[in-house]
């Protein structure tokens, strides 16, 4: 990682009684597209609102390319933000806009001009530059909202949840733009999301927030292969939790008292709960033959679900949940019917042991 | 099949109409009866005559009430009463901004009790207010009394046009607030904070952002006080102790004193006329910033 953009260190948020953040450490590179990943009430957009100086941290350090940030108000920071609800201002013109910040740090008004045109050709949106914010479609709104923040070539750019207002193939539209843009400006992006999936395509690295604690940090690869909790690992995508007990040295015993094999799982006798992705499970016929090293459980289909690009199977295997397995709808993956005698198959390095 | 569905439509659109007229009716026969009625006999009144005794002729028509209405006496009423409506409502916005502002951003069962707070003075007749107003100004009242108890002079204000002043600020003063505040309170503050993240200062963000989204309570409220303080009546006679009479007790007096009804009625037509060319103009303008 280059020289760190934003440093977080033991940042704690309280508001009254309630912890929002909680002892919160964070460092994100320069130039880096980082997410802040978790459900509503997580601290997530709290985190961000310290960032931006629209909240002041309870305890901890904030220091912004190295200078201390904590108490400074909003207006001194090297940092702009794009709302969640936009926040536009409806009584100015959509250059008005994205005029503002330049105009509050007296720049010349022949250089705003010249910015504000080339930013609002950058979101192509020059051809509404005279028109009032509630004239604008969802996605005119959010493109002016990035437009009026980028113009300010900020150090630092926050985003909370902007995409969350868009309908899904706008939403998606908007996500490669977004990843587009940020190559292009390299402006450092900090990121809040709810969506799993909208952190996974654009991030460099993605923080995932649970109840205002920091539970992991790592690649989008990371956060979705190897969770290291319950909480990572349920928070994103589908995932086959399953308790078991260590018996031996990568070793554990199922509920149903079957033995498989498990890398490294930990101290016997200790009980884990392992953690399986969908798609790294595949169905077999009772009589095909079988990838020698894997683990193998019979089972029973008792539901299949349809989802266009794939199927989704529930597979009852005598555990205390039926087990969720994805196979691509392709020409040579067999289907299995409702009822079915079929094996679940996977290979024992797709498992993750994870903590409570 | 066209026509009978378009016809189908009129009559269900007439239908609505009808519906809507019976719904209107009660309060369009109140109106009419106890506003319209008695307006149009003010301004019949405007042209008739004054004869000899007091009485009005109803029977010889002319213009010269209404020539009288801008010049000598009135023409000086009226300017000292507009100003004093003008500095009323300033006085009242500029102390009532702060103050909506400040309840607009408690929590939200916090400003349900501010609100009442701000009505009750409502609850009892404002005769009576005005009279312990009197009573508070007064040389002999609690004012002037705390005044020399630190050794300054007696309070001498009452029978001032400033005791007027602060007797009109003081009545009219909820009516400024509660626009204010309506306006305030649906303020999306999201957007000062997009301006302090765009490098405005508190200051610079309640100038560009802030006052003008709330332009819509500060013309409502303006208009609200403007009015009623440029018409007052009561509070000028009892705390201006009518020594310098302002456009109420001027009209009041024609009716009463100089029983020159044709010359009372024109001065209230003309009074309501400046009142409406100024609300449609200040709520065009104030309308115009949104």
């Amino acid at each position: 990682m280059s020289r760190p953009a934003v440093e977080l260190v033991g940042i704690t948020k309280r508001f009254g009684d309630v912890v929002a953040v909680d002892d919160l450490d964070l460092t994100v590179g320069d130039g880096e597209f980082f997410s802040l990943l978790g459900p509503s009430g997580c601290g997530k957009t709290t985190t961000l609102r310290m960032i931006a100086g629209f909240e002041y941290p309870t305890e901890g350090t904030l220091k912004i390319h190295g200078e201390e940030m904590g108490l400074r108000p909003p207006n001194e920071r090297p940092v702009n933000t794009v709302f969640q609800s936009y926040a536009l201002f409806p009584h100015m013109t959509v250059a008005d806009n994205v005029a503002f910040g330049l105009q509050m740090r007296k720049v010349p008004s022949a250089e705003i001009e010249a910015r504000v045109k080339r930013v609002l050709d950058q979101v192509q949106l020059r051809h509404r530059a005279d028109a009032k914010p509630s004239q604008l479609s969802g996605g005119q709104r959010q493109r002016v909202a990035l437009a009026r923040a980028l113009v300010n070539e900020p150090e630092v750019l926050l985003l909370d949840e902007p995409l969350g207002a868009l309908d899904l193939k706008l939403r998606q539209n908007m996500q490669v733009e977004l990843k587009e843009l940020q190559n292009r400006v390299g402006i450092t992006f900090i990121y809040v999301t709810h969506d799993q999936e909208e952190a996974l395509t654009m991030s460099d690295r993605i923080g995932v927030m649970d109840e205002g604690k920091l539970l992991q940090v790592g690649t989008p690869e990371e956060i979705y292969e190897r969770p290291r909790s319950r909480f990572v690992a349920d928070f994103i995508g589908d995932i086959n939790l399953i308790t078991a007990t260590v018996s031996g040295p990568d070793r554990v015993r199922l509920g149903n008292g079957q033995e498989i094999e498990v890398r490294s799982p930990g101290p016997v006798g200790e009980e884990v709960t392992l953690a399986l992705r969908p798609e790294r499970l595949e169905l077999y016929d009772l009589d095909e033959p079988m990838p020698e090293n894997h683990t193998k459980l019979r089972g029973k289909v008792i539901r299949r679900m349809y989802y266009g690009d794939a199927y989704f199977y529930d597979v009852e295997v005598g555990l205390d949940h039926p087990l969720e397995v994805k196979e691509e709808n392709r020409p040579d993956v067999e289907t299995y019917d409702m009822g079915e005698e079929t094996v679940v198959c996977w290979d024992p390095a797709a498992v993750n042991v994870v903590t409570d | 099949m066209v026509a009978e569905s378009v016809d189908l439509e009129t009559r269900a659109e007439r239908a609505e109409s009808r519906r809507g007229l019976l719904i209107g009716l009660p309060t369009y026969l109140y109106l009419i009866l106890f506003f319209a009625v008695p307006l149009v006999i003010v301004l019949v009144y405007s042209f008739a005559t004054r004869t000899r005794t007091g009485s009005t002729a109803l029977s010889d028509w002319n213009l010269d009430s209404w020539a009288r209405v801008f010049q000598g006496p009135a023409l000086e009423v009226s300017i000292r009463s507009l100003i004093l409506a003008a500095v009323t409502t300033l006085l009242s916005l500029v102390l009532s901004y702060p103050f909506a502002y400040w309840i607009a951003t408690r929590p939200a069962r916090l400003r349900a009790i501010l609100l009442v707070l701000v009505m009750i003075p409502f609850w009892s007749n404002f005769l009576v207010r005005t009279y312990a107003m009197k009573f508070l100004m007064g040389s002999e009242g609690p004012l002037s009394l705390i005044s020399q108890l630190f050794g300054g002079p007696p309070v001498r204000i009452l029978f001032t046009q400033w005791a007027v002043l602060i007797g009109l600020v003081y009545g009219y003063m909820p009516f400024m607030i509660l626009p204010l505040y309506a306006a305030l309170e649906r303020m999306d503050w999201s957007l000062v904070e997009a301006a302090r993240d765009l490098y405005a200062s508190g200051w610079t963000a309640f100038r560009k952002v802030t006052l003008p989204l709330s332009m819509p309570g500060v013309v409502a409220g303006s208009v609200l006080v403007f009015i009623p303080a440029l018409g007052a009546y009561v509070t000028p006679a009892i705390l201006g102790g009518g020594r310098t009479p302002l456009l109420g007790d001027y009209i009041v007096q024609q009716f009463l004193q100089a029983r020159n009804w044709p010359y009372g009625a024109a001065l209230s037509m003309a009074v309501m006329v400046v009142m409406l060319i100024a609300t449609v103009f200040y709520f065009r303008k104030g309308g115009r910033t949104l």
